[in-house]
């Protein structure tokens, strides 16, 4: 959900050939490394902190990306922790949570909300 | 604003003292207390028992059982930072530190307990520390900087665990033990044996039969005395000899102390003033103090429970422990040193591989009492639960630890014949029967929605390969499991959909997920096929409809290590190498800074490159004649060979350019796990092919071949396969064998482990492969002249790609590196700084 009142706008990540087919990349947006995951079979766009709260690797963005039970996850390349892209929770029975981030696509070009 | 509501003041924010709450919180009524938590620490409630974590990761939210944010949200008046120093038993309030009064109408002490540090002379000196908060951590962690040398006093539970956390800071680790064996209250003489060889093996000095006389040194404590006058010199000191209950609070207000300290409780955890409760290591019940927390977590429900009425006692506890050291399984459980009258003990010793096994029975042979497990503990889940369900044991107990012999299967059954009441769980209390219920009722199919549900294996995780068993012994009870099938999206086999991609024709993942899969897929189905892809069409696997199914070291063809740096390993095959190529090595090494170490493999492997500088290590390399070693990839990494007959005085063939030959021939091959390989010159086997997914032997007529053994998690000698073959002879059947192999072995399965499920074993291998039963062999060495034919170098590939390397960038919107990556330097190289610290 969009929180107006948390200043929140959206910003050019890259574009879309930027991120490879049914995988994700990493982005730096304002600091922040977030990562891209791109569904090329649905075409649907996610964006996540690129940080795994496991051991605190940079690394989210080089995971495998797939689903479990039709919600769609990233699975660490570290240790394969999976995480929801919908929800930002861990799907492995950890308390992990990482953020999410609104994402949209707009001629060929990645937005995301921060 | 007054209340009608009963007001709980609990003492005490460390693990109990919240599980309490939790308890409480979670049951009906609840809503009629107001409760009050005052803690003397300046944290919310963390983790203990996984506290040398944090030597790790020094992430301390990790260890947070629950957020300040959680005690708000319930209503809990929480004060951390604010130990209560006083008790009006007769107006029934508490006062704080800070001053604040609040009265209650119950109240629970949940003060835990304190480290015991003996009354040694030179104790106060600086460098020694206790190990109990995170806040000691922080201080040990300080001064270990300027430390090589610590030393432990006491080799228990914890000293070894503190022992684990000095070596896991790069300090030499000592442990001293007063008693003439390692953890004397869970070991017995030959168990304690066996634990002190498998510590010296990590580097842990162990010094038994030592009483400390006094610590030396000016300020900082630089030496050890022993009573015996021996000297043990130190830089810091970690005291681990036991806890001390805090109960001053409690004695100062007169409430009943034990002779040797502990708040004394009865059965409902009462102390000795109806009102007022203890829980946790604080609490003294029939002479014992729990210093476990599984205990403790049962003691914080009973009380919970009774406040709202209910009728709970606690009564003795088990204190079966499993050691949690990376590296050594230590268990102990029930009546571990047979001291039940008429009781009979077998035991189980390997020497070699440092195994120590005892389990005591009782006289008629029919029920376990308890046992020791040293070097392998896998069972200790079984065993426990045999002996506390006083299950009836099969006619030769020895069975239960001579482990399974032909097969891993042995656990699965075994869970289910534990009754309904069986404790799985003991940190979170969960039986076997609501583990089955969950699972049923909620269609459960993976375990970490089972550890969501029930709570079972969030405590110390001990419990979760049976919590795994358990699943899928229920699934298979449903009718449910079809174990064979990949995953959830995919209904076939991984040998059906090899079948299914050769006899369609199918290129990609995502044309095999539309046609016979559904969903997008997952790390378990994504790499499996692109291995089948990948030894079925031998396309380039970063080609881009490929890319994005390759686990993370295909991905980046480089392993990944601490931190996200990666590692290059060009091939060399057979371990022989020219002059002029170990300079280029070592040019490409000084360039990027790289960490450089000699493989077990014969090789070497360059350590510590960013995902950017990649392709520009390997361009250099390819043009100095390396290609990729594909150490990353699961397919052949090396063949290792001996000098063989050219100059060593016994070869009876040249090994060194059989083994090149043989590398080259499968370089690359992609298969369902890696395959290894080695040729030994003569029967003094110095290549270790006996050890290998396939060996080859030099004899004075030919070769011999040996198949499916592996080094390893569960080492298996190969087996002899043909004797005496000639070179082409050999190369044939190696062909057939990696083909038939890649075919119908599962995904991650090495050769040993397919051939041990494979029905009538190595004489049906022999069939197919020597015999040709199934009339495949010819066709199974056309596949393989065909990936011997195709074979690529990727990363020459690469490196020659523009659009392949302008993948390998940390970020796509910006060259810069990754800003976290950090290192530190050691022996005159560049090292990873552990796992990430920063956010
Ligand atoms: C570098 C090396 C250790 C060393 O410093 O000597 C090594 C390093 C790794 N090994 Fe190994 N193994 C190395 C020789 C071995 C050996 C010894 C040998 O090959 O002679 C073994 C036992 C023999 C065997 O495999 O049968 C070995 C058994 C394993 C295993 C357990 C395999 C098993 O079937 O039980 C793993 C885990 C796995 O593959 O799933 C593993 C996995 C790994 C990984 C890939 C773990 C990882 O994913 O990060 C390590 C990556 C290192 C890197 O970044 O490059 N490594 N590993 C050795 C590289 C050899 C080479 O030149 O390619
Ligand atoms: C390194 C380590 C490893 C361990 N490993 C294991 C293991 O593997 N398995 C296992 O079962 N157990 C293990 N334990 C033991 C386990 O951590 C304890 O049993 C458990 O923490 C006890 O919980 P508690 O709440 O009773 O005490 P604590 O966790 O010690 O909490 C008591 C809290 O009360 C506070 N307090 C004291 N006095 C006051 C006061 N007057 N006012 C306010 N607050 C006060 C203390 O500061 C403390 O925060 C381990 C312990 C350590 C230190
Ligand atoms: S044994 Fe292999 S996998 Fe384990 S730490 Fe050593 S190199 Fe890594
Ligand atoms: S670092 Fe991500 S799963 Fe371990």
């Amino acid at each position: 959900m969009i929180d107006t009142a948390k200043n929140t706008k959206w910003i050019k990540a890259c574009s879309t050939s930027d991120v490879p087919e049914s995988s994700g990349a990493c982005v730096l947006l304002e600091g922040e490394q977030i990562a891209i995951f791109n569904f090329t079979t649905t075409g649907k766009w996610y964006a996540t902190q690129n940080l795994c709260p496991h051991k605190m690797q940079m690394a989210l963005s080089r995971g495998m990306i797939g689903d479990l039970n039709s919600e769609p996850k990233v699975a660490c390349p570290f240790h394969k922790k999976n995480f929801s892209l919908n929800t930002g929770e861990c799907l492995s029975g950890d308390d992990y949570q990482i953020k999410t981030y609104e994402v949209k696509v707009e001629n060929d070009l990645v937005y995301v909300l921060v | 604003m007054e209340t009608l509501k009963k007001k709980i003041v609990v003492i005490g924010n460390g693990m109990v003292g919240y599980k309490f709450c939790e308890k409480l919180l979670s049951k009906k009524g609840s809503e009629n207390f107001d409760i009050y938590v005052f803690g003397e620490e300046n944290r919310p409630a963390y983790d203990r028992v996984h506290l040398s974590e944090y030597f790790s990761d020094g992430n301390a939210d990790k260890l947070t059982m629950a957020p300040f944010e959680w005690y708000l949200q319930n209503n809990i008046h929480i004060h951390l930072g604010d130990p209560v120093v006083h008790v009006n038993r007769q107006e029934k309030t508490i006062t704080s530190l800070k001053g604040i009064t609040q009265s209650y109408d119950k109240l629970v002490f949940a003060t835990g307990s304190a480290a015991f540090v003996p009354p040694i002379k030179g104790v106060e000196k600086e460098g020694i520390f206790v190990y109990r908060t995170i806040e000691d951590l922080d201080m040990m962690m300080d001064y270990s900087k300027k430390c090589k040398k610590g030393v432990v006093i006491g080799g228990g539970l914890l000293g070894l665990e503190a022992a684990k956390a000095l070596l896991d800071m790069n300090i030499e680790p000592h442990v001293v033990e007063f008693a003439p064996r390692l953890m004397p209250r869970q070991l017995d003489e030959d168990g304690g044996a066996v634990l002190k060889a498998k510590m010296e093996a990590l580097n842990v000095g162990i010094h038994l039969n030592k009483s400390t006389a006094y610590f030396d040194g000016e300020e900082a404590v630089t030496s050890l005395v022993f009573n015996d006058d021996t000297v043990l010199l130190t830089d810091m000191v970690v005291i681990s000899a036991g806890i001390k209950p805090r109960d001053e609070l409690a004695a100062k207000i007169g409430l009943e102390i034990g002779p040797r300290g502990g708040i004394k409780v009865n059965n409902q955890l009462a102390t000795s003033d109806k009102d007022i409760f203890a829980i946790g290591e604080c609490a003294l019940h029939e002479g014992m103090i729990y210093g476990l927390v599984a205990p403790g977590y049962e003691m914080a429900d009973i009380v919970a429970s009774n406040l709202l009425n209910a009728e709970k006692e606690f009564t003795a506890f088990d204190m079966s422990t499993k050691l949690k050291l990376i590296g050594v399984d230590v268990a102990s459980f029930g009546d571990c040193f047979g001291t039940t009258p008429d009781s009979k003990t077998i035991v189980l010793q390997d020497k070699n591989k440092g195994i120590y096994k005892r389990i005591n029975i009782t006289a008629d042979g029919k029920h376990l009492l308890g046992g020791i497990l040293v070097g392998d503990a896998e069972s200790y889940n079984m065993l426990l639960q045999t002996s506390k369900n006083n299950i009836v044991l099969p006619p030769n107990p020895e069975d239960l630890i001579l482990g399974a012999r032909g097969g891993s299967e042995a656990g699965g059954s075994g869970v289910m014949s534990l009754p309904d009441e069986a404790l799985i769980c003991s940190c979170e209390n969960v039986t076997k029967g609501q583990l089955c219920e969950a699972i049923v009722t909620n269609d459960f199919t993976e375990v970490g929605q089972v550890m969501k549900c029930t709570k079972a294996g969030t405590g110390c995780g001990g419990c979760k390969p049976m919590l795994v068993d358990l699943l899928k012994e229920t699934m298979k009870s449903q009718g449910k499991l079809v174990k064979t099938e990949l995953c959830e999206h995919y209904h076939y086999s991984r040998q059906e959909l090899l079948d299914l991609i050769k006899f369609h024709k199918i290129k990609t993942f995502d044309a095999l997920l539309s046609q016979f899969g559904h969903g997008s897929g997952c790390e378990v189905c994504k790499p499996a096929v692109a291995s089948m892809l990948a030894s079925t069409w031998n396309e380039m696997v970063l080609k881009p409809a490929h890319a994005g199914l390759q686990d993370t070291n295909d991905r980046f063809l480089a392993n990944i290590q601490r931190g996200g740096t990666y590692s290059v390993v060009p091939r060399i095959p057979g371990g022989e190498i020219t002059a002029d190529k170990l300079i280029v090595i070592g040019e490409v090494a000084k360039k990027y800074n790289l960490y450089c170490k000699i493989t077990g493999g014969q090789r070497i492997d360059l350590f510590g490159a960013q995902v950017h500088e990649l392709p520009e290590i390997w361009e250099i390399l390819i043009n100095a004649g390396f290609e990729s070693g594909h150490a990353y990839a699961k397919s052949l990494r090396t063949v290792k060979s001996c000098v063989g007959s050219t100059w060593c005085r016994f070869g009876v063939q040249d090994s060194v350019a059989f083994a090149i030959q043989v590398e080259e021939r499968y370089r690359g091959l992609r298969s369902p796990h890696k395959l290894k390989s080695a040729v030994s010159g003569c029967t003094r086997e110095c290549a270790e092919a006996q050890s290998k997914d396939f060996g080859i032997i030099a004899t004075e007529k030919g070769w011999n071949l040996y198949l499916c053994g592996n080094g390893g998690v569960k080492p298996q000698h190969a087996v002899l396969f043909a004797s005496d073959i000639d070179t082409e002879t050999c190369l044939k059947y190696i062909d057939r064998f990696l083909m038939f192999y890649i075919r119908t072995a599962d995904p991650l399965s090495r050769t040993a482990t397919w051939l041990n499920k494979m029905e009538g074993g190595i004489e049906y291998l022999k069939d197919v492969i020597i015999n040709d039963c199934l009339g495949i062999g010819e066709e199974l060495e056309r596949e393989m002249a065909f990936m011997i034919e195709t074979y690529k170098c990727e990363w020459k590939e690469v490196v020659e790609n523009p659009e392949l390397r302008k993948r390998f960038t940390h970020f796509v919107n910006t060259p810069a590196p990754d800003p976290v990556l950090e290192f530190k330097e050691e022996r005159g190289q560049k090292f990873p700084n552990g796992w990430g610290t920063k956010i």
